[in-house]
């Protein structure tokens, strides 16, 4: 039967109908589906792992026990599992592992734009790329046939196009899943003690040289012959791009992109006058192909940063006869992303916002606050660098950063990454205050359960980390909790924390407005007195996106109600929007915030 | 369905971009032209942003379908209708249409934080912008045939039934694909918010 599928459904489904039935991963755009989906099959065990490093290791684990283990993440998420990574490479897998790296060109929803293409090399590990939810399924069965037969972990890159496209699927009844796990000793193949590894780390070539004749009889790299003037070397969602385009050349569509099957590539230059390489981000074909001593053509034209569409292989290799719209002549307001309505961040970053503090951020929903008005947030690295950057700063900042240095941190991120740095900075008597930012959920991905939230992926409850408790056996002395919602509270505990000079952490709890299992409501959505209103902008300071400012220019002089003499318009808020969170009511120094009446 | 002027090398794929704001229920939207056409027995890819998009930022999503696709993503120049589900994102996609392309714009300004703050203006006349540069341009009040049919929140499926009088598919079809689509208590309101928006 044929169904519609993203790609991410389509990963996993291809695992349950291989007989895959065990799953670890941590949340992040563009792979976090396919962990939940994979979790929903009958027979299935899935879990989210606090972060890559630790489900990469779980799956290691299971592996080992001959279990076919499937581990997903997003690009970035390899950089925090590479340490297991690199040396699960050299003690093979025994039973199957398949890791996914979800790569976001363009950084539709990450920090960087990484070609994870590059750790197949790095690590020595093969790696497939399907280009479209149809090769995505049957790719991660190759995979997992793949890492039993050649006893390696087997990589499956996708990109955000192919993860969040959708196309049609063929179902295939699943595979019944066939117990072989049980324990095994075998320690020249898993204790990588020095003498063991340099053993293991000739497999690995051996291994490598295998998969290489692999890869000229895989079926998944194939010859496409048709016009012989023009040759594409390509592989993934640019495959499709480039037929879109240009449906008359040749084309050799590479499945595995790493090992590459040099012979066949050879039989198809010999095939071409001309060879292009199609491919986003690095040139890792590219450069490959011409070590072979084969004349290719590929950066030159085709840029190196952002995901490609059929537009800019158009431009760069096949210019088509535009046909211009004339376009109207209009400035466009850009649409952000923006906190929600409601958002129980607004309150901190408002806050932060104003101090003349800098603000250490982290990954998250709150990143947002960077942004005009709340402007409470002053760096973006990686998952849980707030902390150990806070300490740092304040650190080297000596006398001139007491008091003036914050890290924030959201509940999940804290602990994915948080929990070491925070106890690093009180072993080392740091006084940046730490703030975790605790919505109660992963809000930034779609509401994942993790360690504190006393659920698991399967929904069966469990224990909930108390970050209290953490805080204090990690050696913070001075904990406290406030409601973001609370400006008041907000900003006086704020003060206190940053005046002590020990170490301390503030919990800023409130649940994520869009959290239906933790939100209750607080109150009725709020309307602008425009009798009261004097246009001072206060609530506008708080970037709410139901609060909008209603200049006075251009309307009747009947409908304008001014309260002070210059008053150039009035704010006015979208009660169907408005969530009753307060803040602006507690900024508005006029009164003029208030209750909508019942009808 | 139209006759398309031939115009290889993909003269048989159509495409529609979806573009709106995010919670506007343009993914759902999306996904039920997708099921639609795939009922019709014709390929069909479609391709949409997640993350950060999803917080108040801008939300679209391209359909292409025809006998075989290749790309999930239209490009530039080359959309053939465009289905904007508010006035501000319909002006912000203009650049994917060729002069031939049809426009259905939802009556609703969502204004942008830079609206709301006072430091630019929601560009006024935009429709009268998009008359001007395109020939065939629908102008649905979604918000009110939405509350007529019993569910303000089925604006997304007046919109799909506006755009399924420029596509070639029985209401059958759609009817079936709907009916799947909804629960029980939202499946009769966005019945009759579809055909209040293919009849409208």
């Amino acid at each position: 039967m044929k169904v519609l599928m993203s790609g991410n459904e389509a990963i996993a489904r291809g695992a349950y109908e291989c007989g895959a039935r065990f799953g670890a991963g941590y949340p992040g755009t563009p792979s976090t589906e396919i962990l939940e989906e994979f979790a929903k099959y009958p027979g299935v065990y899935a879990e989210w792992a606090p972060n890559e490093k630790v489900a990469l290791e779980v799956g290691i684990g299971a592996a080992l026990a001959g279990a076919k283990s499937l581990v997903t993440m997003k690009h970035v998420g390899v950089n925090v599992a590479a340490d297991p990574l690199f040396t699960v490479s050299y003690t093979g897998t025994n039973g199957a592992l398949v890791i996914i790296t979800a790569d976001d060109p363009s950084l539709h929803s990450s920090q960087n734009e990484q070609d994870n293409r590059n750790y197949a090399r790095f690590a020595k590990i093969p790696m497939l790329e399907p280009g479209d939810s149809e090769e995505a399924k049957e790719f991660v069965k190759i995979a997992f046939t793949m890492s039993a037969k050649f006893d390696t972990p087997v990589f499956l890159r996708s990109t955000t196009r192919v993860s969040h496209s959708k196309s049609l699927v063929r179902e295939a009844d699943p595979a019944e899943d066939e117990d072989r796990t049980e324990l095994r000793i075998n320690p020249s193949k898993y204790v990588m003690v020095p003498a063991m590894a340099r053993l293991r780390r000739l497999e690995v070539e051996k291994r490598l040289q295998a998969l290489r004749d692999f890869a000229e009889t895989f079926p998944g790299n194939r010859m496409e012959m048709k016009n012989r003037e023009i040759g594409i070397i390509t592989a993934g969602m640019p495959y499709n791009y480039a037929k879109e385009v240009m449906p008359d050349c040749s084309y050799l569509k590479l499945g595995l992109v790493y090992p590459l099957p040099e012979k066949m590539i050879r039989k198809f230059a010999a095939q071409v006058k001309k060879i292009y390489v199609v491919e986003e981000l690095d040139p890792f074909l590219e450069e490959q192909i011409k070590a072979m001593g084969i004349e290719v053509t590929g950066k030159s034209l085709l840029p190196y940063t952002n995901e490609f569409d059929p537009g800019v292989i158009a431009g760069a290799l096949a210019p088509l006869p535009a046909t211009p719209v004339k376009l109207p002549e209009v400035t466009i307001p850009p649409r952000p992303p923006n906190l929600c309505p409601g958002c129980p961040h607004r309150g901190l970053f408002y806050v932060l916002g104003k101090m003349k503090v800098f603000v250490a951020g982290d990954i998250g929903c709150y990143t947002l606050s960077f942004m005009k008005p709340l402007e409470g947030l002053h760096s973006c690295i990686c998952m849980g660098a707030s902390v150990g950057m806070a300490h740092g700063m304040s650190k080297a900042l000596g006398d001139k950063g007491k008091g003036r240095v914050v890290g924030v941190i959201g509940d999940s991120t804290f602990i994915h990454s948080g929990i070491t740095p925070l106890l690093n900075l009180a072993y080392n008597n740091g006084t940046a205050v730490i703030v975790i930012c605790d919505n109660r959920t992963t809000a930034m991905t779609g509401m994942q359960e993790h360690p504190a939230t006393g659920f698991t992926l399967q929904g069966k409850e469990t224990k909930a980390l108390d970050f209290q408790a953490l805080a204090q056996v990690l050696g913070i002395d001075s904990v406290r909790v406030i409601d973001p919602y609370d400006l008041k509270e907000t900003r006086s505990v704020m003060r206190e924390e940053l005046a002590r000079s020990a170490p301390s952490l503030v919990i800023s709890r409130r649940s994520c407005v869009l959290f239906k299992r933790n939100y209750r409501e607080t109150g009725k959505p709020l309307r602008v007195n425009v009798h009261k209103c004097i246009g001072c902008k206060n609530c506008l300071d708080l970037g709410c996106p139901p609060i909008a400012w209603r200049s006075f220019q251009g309307l009747p002089e009947g409908e304008i109600i001014k309260n002070t003499k210059k008053q150039e318009g009035n704010s006015y808020i979208d009660a169907s929007l408005c969530t009753g969170c307060t803040l602006c009511r507690q900024v508005c120094k006029v009164g003029a915030i208030e209750e909508v009446e019942e009808k | 369905m139209t006759a398309m002027k031939k115009k290889p090398p993909e003269a048989d794929v159509r495409s529609v971009l979806m573009a709106g704001v995010g919670g506007q229920g343009i993914l759902r939207a999306s996904d039920i032209l997708c099921l639609v056409i795939m009922e019709a027995g014709l390929d069909v890819k479609k391709s949409e942003v997640h993350g950060m998009a999803q917080r108040g930022g801008c939300v679209t999503s391209h359909v292409r379908f025809g006998a075989k696709v290749y790309s999930p993503i239209e490009r530039k120049g080359n959309v053939d209708i465009l289905l904007a589900f508010e006035k501000l994102e319909a002006l912000r996609y203009l650049d994917y249409l060729k002069p031939e392309s049809r426009i259905i714009v939802n009556e609703l300004e969502l204004y942008p934080p830079a609206v709301n703050l006072g430091t630019m203006g929601y560009p006024a006349h935009a429709l009268e912008l998009i008359r001007g540069a395109f020939g065939t341009v629908k102008v649905v009040r979604a918000h009110e045939l939405a509350v007529r049919a019993g569910n303000p929140r089925a604006e997304n499926t007046v919109l799909l039934g506006v755009l399924s009088q420029w596509l070639d598919f029985p209401v059958s079809l759609w009817e079936k694909v709907l009916d799947r689509a909804f629960p029980p208590k939202t499946r009769q309101a966005n019945i009759e918010a579809f055909h209040l928006g293919r009849n409208g």
